[in-house]
Formats: C-alpha cells, structure tokens, sequence
C-alpha cells in the first residue's frame, strides 16, 4: 500500500478529521504514521486536544493495538531557512532574512516555492530511515489543501517552472515529483452526499488523473443514518394513516382516535419521512455519481454528538473495518 | 488560490478571539435565555434607503444561496436588483442564466412582478484585467497584462478574489444603475477574510520590501542604509538564486509599472473599503447551526462593530425544526422499542386488540376519554395474516420514531448552538431558514428560501421550551 497518503477534498467536507482518523487507522500493532499539516492552521492540534504543534515531529496518540501516531505541523518559512542553511550555509544572515520579511515574500510571490517546501519535507519524511535501514514512518498522512487547489499543489515541477533553473530547489522539486508521481503515493478525496462537493470530487479526480497524479479513495464522509431503507418508505407511503395512529397508540403515545395524541403525531412523522425520501434519493443519485469513478469508495458516520477524541477513534476503527489498512 | 500569506497570525486571532469567547460565557449553569430578536427582512430590502446588502459568512453556510434568495425577493417586491455571485454552484448559475462568465450583470428571466433582477458572476481575472485597462493607456496596459507575475497575481493569489469582489461592488455602485446591489462573498474559511483580505494583498503589494527589494539600486548612497544595504544585496541574491532572476524582474517591471498608472493597491482597498461603511450598506451574516460557524459569524459581529459597519442580522440557514417537536428523542426512542418487541405474549393474553394506549401525554388539550378500541379482536383464524400486518406496521412506525428521535437530538444541538450565540450577542436580530431536503438549484427554490427568509418564524424552539 502507498506510504504517503493525501486526503484532499472540498472545503470543510472533513479532510483534517479524515486525514487524522486515517493516520490512526494506518497505526496498527507495531507500526508508526505521521501525520503532516500544512496549512499552518494548527487543525491537528485541536482535533487532538492538544496544544499548538511545533514544527518539529512528535508523537501525539497511541492507536487501537498499540501503533504511534506522530504529527507534524509544516512551516514553510522554517522548512525554507532550513533549506538556505543547508545549501548555502547562511548563519546569522538567515536570520536578517527571516527578520526583514524576504522569507515571507519569496513564498508568496511564489507559491510553487512554498509548495516545493511542503510536499518535499513530506516525500523526506516518507523516504527516511533509521540506522537499520528500516524506514522510520510506515506511513505519512497528508492533510493536504483542498481540491481546487489540489492538482496545483502536488504539481510542484510545473509550479516551479517559472523559477530557479539550477539549485536546490529545483532537484527538490524533481525529488519530490519522482514520490508524488510513483505507487508511494495515493491522494484520497474526501466528499459529502451533496451536488456541489461531489461534482468538486468529480472534477478533482479529472484534474489528478490528468496531471498523472495517483488517486486513491474517495471517502464519503459525515453519512446520516439510514433509518428506513428503500423498502421501509415504500410502506411509509402505503400504510393507512389510521394504522399508524394505532401503532403509535399501541406503543404508548396517546390516543389514536382523531385529535388523540398519537392521531396528531402521524402527519408530522409522516412529513419528516416525506423530506427524508426526498434527500434519500439524492443521496442515492450522489452514491451512483461517485460509484461510476471506479474508486474504492468508504462511508463514514455523521456523529450526532460532533467530533470529539472519542469520535475519532470512532471513525478510525470504521477505516479499519472498511480495510483501508 | 495560493496559500494563505499570514496563517499565523490568523491563528493568533483565533486564539485571541477564542478567550474572548470563554470570557463571555455566563456563570450560571442553569440560563434563562430571552428568545434572540426576530430579524425582519423585508422591510430592509423595501427600505430605498438600503443599497447593498453584504452576506458574508464562513464557507458553505449558504452564502450565494442566501444572497440569490434576498436579490430575487427584493426584485419581486419591486426594486431593480443586481446580485454580484461568487463561485454559484453550476446548476443555480445556469437557472440564472448567469452561466457565461462575461463579467457583466444579465437580467434573469422568469421573475414576478414589476421589479428587476439581473445578475452576475464575478470573474476574478477580468475584473483585475479591467481595472488594469482602466488606468493605463493601451500599451502599458498590454505590457501589464502580459507580464507574468501579473498573470499568477490574477489568476488566483490569495485575497485576490475578495479584493476583486470588492472592486467589482465598487465598479456596480458608480454605475448607479440599481436600486440595490447584493454582494454574495467569496468562500473561505473565514467570515472576517472579505474585509481582511483586500488590505491584506493591497500592503503586499504595496509593501516596502516588495519595493526595497525590487528597486534597490534607488537606496545606493542614502545614509544610515548601510546594513540594509548588505542585507538587500545579500537578499536579492540569495532570493534570485532561489527564485530565478527573472521572476524578481517581472515582480519589479510590475510594480513600476503599476505605479505609474494606479496609484496605488492599498489606496484602492482603502476607497472600497469606505463604501462598506457608508450609510446604505447592511450586512448580513449567514451560518449554519453548528458550533464552528457560528463561532465565525460571532466573530464577524464584533469586528463589524468595532469598523462601525452596520449589521442587519444572522441568517440561521439549514436548521432543522420538527412538526412534532414536543415529542422527545428519548420517549421516541422508548416507543420504538416497545414496538419492536415482540408481542406474541399480548397476544396470548388476549390483549391484541387493546391497540389503543390511554392519553398519557401531559398536553395542553383537555384529556380524552380513554375507550376501547372500537374494531372487535381478530378471531382466531385471521390471527397469522392480521399479525403479519400488525407487525409491519409497527416495523413502519418505530422506523418513524426513530427517524423522529433523530431529528429532535439534531434540533437540540442546533437549538443549544444558537442560544448560545443568542446569549452572546442578544442583540444580533436571527432569521431563522429551514434545511430544505434537497439542493436550492432554482427561481421556484430560491422564493422559496426568500419566503422562509422573510417569515419572522422560528425553525427551532424558544430557549427553555
Ligand atoms: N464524521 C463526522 N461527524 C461529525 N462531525 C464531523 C465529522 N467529520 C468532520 N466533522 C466536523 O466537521 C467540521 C469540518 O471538519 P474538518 O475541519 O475536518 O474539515 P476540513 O475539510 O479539514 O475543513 P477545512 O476545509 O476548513 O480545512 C469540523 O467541525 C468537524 O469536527
Ligand atoms: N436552506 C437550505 N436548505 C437546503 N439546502 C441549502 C440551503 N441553503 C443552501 N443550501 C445548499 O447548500 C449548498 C451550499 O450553499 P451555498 O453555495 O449557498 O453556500 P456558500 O456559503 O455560498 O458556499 P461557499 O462558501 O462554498 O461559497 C448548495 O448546494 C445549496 O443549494
Ligand atoms: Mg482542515
Ligand atoms: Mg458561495
């Protein structure tokens, strides 16, 4: 299976708490993730209750069975300084840069840097190894930009065209390409039952596949319950109502005859179960659209209760049924 | 869109904002709220003094939806509306006619009554490519146009789509040609971006290192430079190392030559800035119930304060309100279950046909005389089919229980979402808008949000109901 991982999506559709779930899920006994951030937002962090991440790696849960989730919160300033000193042993001057702002400026007026900066210090994380030769993560979790930005991001040749020629940067940017481009890498989309982030799925997958980037899953997340399957609202439309009311009577909601508690509560139930048809068979329209990508595709729950650290172990244990690890 | 310049300190505001948060929550457990003011939408849309109304609003709250609805309700109520559009999904677009990025407003077809609604999408880079032909005569603006830096900063830069949806407003509003302009904002994660971003870009740009660093030969010989001297050519060299030379030179014939021609990008955020505080303007701001976005709209309410924009009020959108909300998730749940057993040992017991609880509902109404059930018990021979029926029967209802048991833990999550944001800001007037089952795509969908918009009633209970 691929050893980096990228979870993209629409805006807000779940990527840090799919990435995360993800990580925790890839964890299994004896095996070690990391979990890279970099949009600087510090969403890991909050997700496990803990305070802001430094940019240094460090462990932050232990998985179900025992596996060590770590995380990373990439910096590209300081991924960017590192980079100078290494290349080009600046020492103090380094500093003065940083302190004058031009860190900042380079990689804002020019992304692709930035980007370059990012994905390489997760294609470094994925390719290094210890004394043993073993690789020191199994695998590494990306929470990565979301969709529309996507292709752009993971595209770091083309976007570092424009730049630099020769040096560092640009055999990063090969470097990094070689990783993003082979079977190491899988970039899983994750979406909601709804038109727009599934049409957004739709043409992010287009998008990766011409770019000859390596799609993965699609995770169709925050899932209502189905509380009546297709055979359930068949009957909802043919019981009479006065069947109901005597059920509901039965149950012990009051009396069934007319303007009897249970009489009152059919209508409203009944509606409820009208709009519930309703989103069921766009969901379902939604479902068959991401079923013809040809992709494996996973569900996971809403959590009535929102997300919280047990909801994510949660989610990660239903990763780990649907066999993503 | 590239990445965000200043995610740090956007962190740092949150945090901020966040304690400020923890602070403002009362003491006491128990609360008796005041139900938040109901806001009135109809009579700031009729009021010819209302000229633009603003819906801001984190990402995917219904933003554009929100803002298509009060253009298309505003122009059936007789006003000449222009909707600005950012991003609509495609098949509200094309309902819209609006579909063809031509970057000027299209009268939509198919609306009631005597007023206008036209409507447009905003397309980024030709709106930037416009301002550019605006100010420079046609040579300098093709030199413009084809430099590449130019082309990235266009083509999407972070806070360049805000900063064009506020020119663009600005460009509507000279125009004059309409009664009232309503702004659909850009997604993003943040409310508070639409009025950070343009600023945020404009100092960039303006910035006195973009300047030092492409004009250093204008700081030879100036006293007290020297360190920054050293430091500039240090720079200039390490970044064109990194950046290539050439990038550093499109950056710098860029700027020269929007000097020369704009005068300025911050001076610009500033003018459109202005008109967001000018009387006339309102803003709403649209959130979903749940806890992320309404802590963003709370958020947005204080800033709006302190720049002394004036706000209209909250756009509660995709709340989930029930028909039989006195009905708890709980005794649903309790009623599904005694469904679901088995009820072979009633049957035995001769009690099969007592289908008919007495009212135990501590309701309102006067009660109702408890009676047996007035179909006779099944004889024995009709058992088997009738219990089949029977159970299927129950099997539909506990399904609709639990359906119901659902709903009424969704309604109060959202219900203790909103009272808390009411408890923080009572002040903020709320327009409470349903979840409709499924997408607004449409003119019959969007009246319809506009009605539920303008109905002054609440989706959700009262505080304490
Ligand atoms: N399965 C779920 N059940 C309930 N709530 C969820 C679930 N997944 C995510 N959420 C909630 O939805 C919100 C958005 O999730 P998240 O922050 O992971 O999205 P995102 O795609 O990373 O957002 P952004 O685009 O802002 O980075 C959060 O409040 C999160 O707690
Ligand atoms: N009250 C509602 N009931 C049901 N669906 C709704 C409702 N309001 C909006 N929607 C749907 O939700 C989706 C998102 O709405 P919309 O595009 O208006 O959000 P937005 O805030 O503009 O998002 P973005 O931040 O991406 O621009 C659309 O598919 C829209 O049809
Ligand atoms: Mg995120
Ligand atoms: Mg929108």
């Amino acid at each position: 299976m691929s050893r980096l991982q990228v979870v993209s999506g629409k805006g807000g559709t779940g990527k840090t708490t799919v990435a995360a779930a993800l990580a925790l899920a890839l964890a299994t006994a004896g095996k070690r993730t990391l979990l890279v951030e970099v949009e600087g937002r510090q969403g890991i962090a909050q997700l496990f209750e803990t305070e802001a991440l430094p940019y240094e790696e460090r462990k932050i849960a232990v998985a179900p069975g025992g596996g060590e989730v770590h995380a990373l919160a990439i910096d590209p300033e300081l991924a960017l300084l590192d980079y100078l000193q290494m290349f080009y042993k600046l020492g103090g001057a380094g500093r003065a840069l940083k302190k004058l702002g031009a860190i900042d400026f380079a990689t804002t007026i020019a992304p692709g840097l930035r980007d370059v900066l990012l994905t390489g210090k997760a294609c470094e994380a994925v390719r290094r190894k210890d004394r043993s030769g073993r690789f020191v993560y199994d695998y590494v979790v990306m929470d990565a930009p979301p969709t529309g930005r996507i292709t752009r991001f993971l595209n770091v040749n083309d976007e570092v065209a424009g730049l630099a020629k020769i040096g560092p940067i640009h055999n990063q940017a090969q470097a990094v390409m070689r990783v993003l481009k082979s079977a190491e890498t899988a970039v899983h989309l994750v979406t909601l039952l709804e038109e727009m982030p599934v049409q957004e799925t739709v043409d992010g997958i287009a998008e990766l596949r011409a770019a000859r980037l390596p799609v993965g899953r699609v995770i169709v997340n925050m899932v209502r319950p189905q509380s009546l399957d297709a055979a359930d609202l068949e009957l909802v439309r043919t019981v009479p109502r006065a069947s109901l009311a005597r059920s509901l009577s039965a149950a012990g909601l009051g009396g069934a005859r007319r303007g009897g508690h249970a009489e009152r509560l059919v209508e409203p139930l009944l509606g409820q179960a009208e709009e519930y048809a309703e989103r069921y068979a766009l969901e379902q329209e939604q479902r068959s659209v991401l079923g013809e990508l040809g992709l494996p595709l996973h569900e996971l729950p809403l959590l009535a209760e929102g997300m919280d650290l047990a909801g994510l172990y949660e989610l990660a244990t239903e990763l780990r049924k649907q066999g993503v690890s | 869109m590239s990445p965000d310049p200043a995610p740090a300190q956007e962190t740092a505001r949150a945090q901020e904002a966040s304690h400020a948060l923890e602070s403002a929550r009362p003491h006491d457990g128990a609360r008796h709220l005041a139900p938040a003011r109901v806001l009135d939408v109809d009579p700031l849309l009729d009021d010819p003094k209302t000229r633009i109304v603003v819906c801001c609003g984190s990402g995917g709250v219904g933003k554009t939806t929100t803002a298509a609805a009060l253009g298309l309700r505003a122009a059936e109520r007789g006003r000449k509306v222009v909707v600005l559009t950012i991003d609509p999904a495609r098949r509200l677009a094309q309902s819209m006619g609006i579909d063809s990025l031509d970057n000027v407003p299209r009268r939509v077809k198919g609306t009631e009554g005597d007023g206008e609604l036209h409507a447009m999408m905003l397309d980024m880079k030709r709106t930037f490519d416009e301002v550019v032909e605006a100010h420079a005569d046609p040579e300098r603006a093709a030199a413009i146009l084809a430099n590449p830096f130019y082309q990235s900063l266009s083509a999407g830069f972070a806070g360049t789509q805000e900063y064009m949806a506020m020119e663009k407003l600005g460009q509507l509003r000279a125009r004059d040609e309409w009664d009232l302009i309503v702004v659909d904002t850009p997604p993003s994660r943040s409310a508070l971006d639409f009025l950070d971003a343009p600023k945020r870009l404009g100092s960039f740009l303006d910035g006195r290192l973009i300047r030092l660093l492409t004009a250093p030969a204008k700081l030879g010989g100036r006293a007290g430079m020297k360190f920054l001297n050293v430091g500039m050519s240090m720079m200039t060299g390490t970044l064109g190392k990194l950046l290539g030379g050439q990038l550093l030179k499109d950056v710098q014939t860029f700027v020269a030559a929007m000097d020369t021609t704009f005068g300025g990008f911050r001076t610009r955020a500033d003018a459109t800035y202005k008109l967001l505080q000018a009387p006339g303007t309102a803003f709403l701001v649209v959130a979903a119930p749940e806890r992320d976005a309404l802590r963003e709209a709370a958020y947005f309410v204080e800033r709006l304060a302190a720049e002394k924009m004036p706000l209209a009020g909250l756009v509660l959108n995709r709340v989930h309100g029930s028909g039989a909300d006195h009905l708890s998730a709980e005794r649903a749940l309790a009623a599904a279950e005694n469904l679901e057993e088995p009820r072979i040992v009633d049957q035995a017991d001769g009690k099969a046909g007592l289908r008919n609880s007495p009212e135990t509902d501590g309701g309102s109404d006067s009660p109702e005389p408890s009676s047996p059930d007035p179909a006779p018990a099944p004889s024995v021979a009709e058992l088997p089919d009738e219990q089949t029926s029977v159970d299927l029967v129950d099997q539909v209802t506990a399904g609709l229980l639990r359906l119901h048991a659902e709903r009424m833990q969704l309604l109060s999550r959202e219900q203790r979402t909103r009272d808390r944001f009411t408890a923080r800001h009572p002040e903020v007037a709320v327009a409470e808008v349903a979840a409709l089952p499924g997408d607004v795509h449409d003119l019959a969908g969007l009246r319809d949000i506009g009605n539920r918009l303008a109905d002054n009633r609440r989706e959700l209970p009262e505080p304490g109901e």
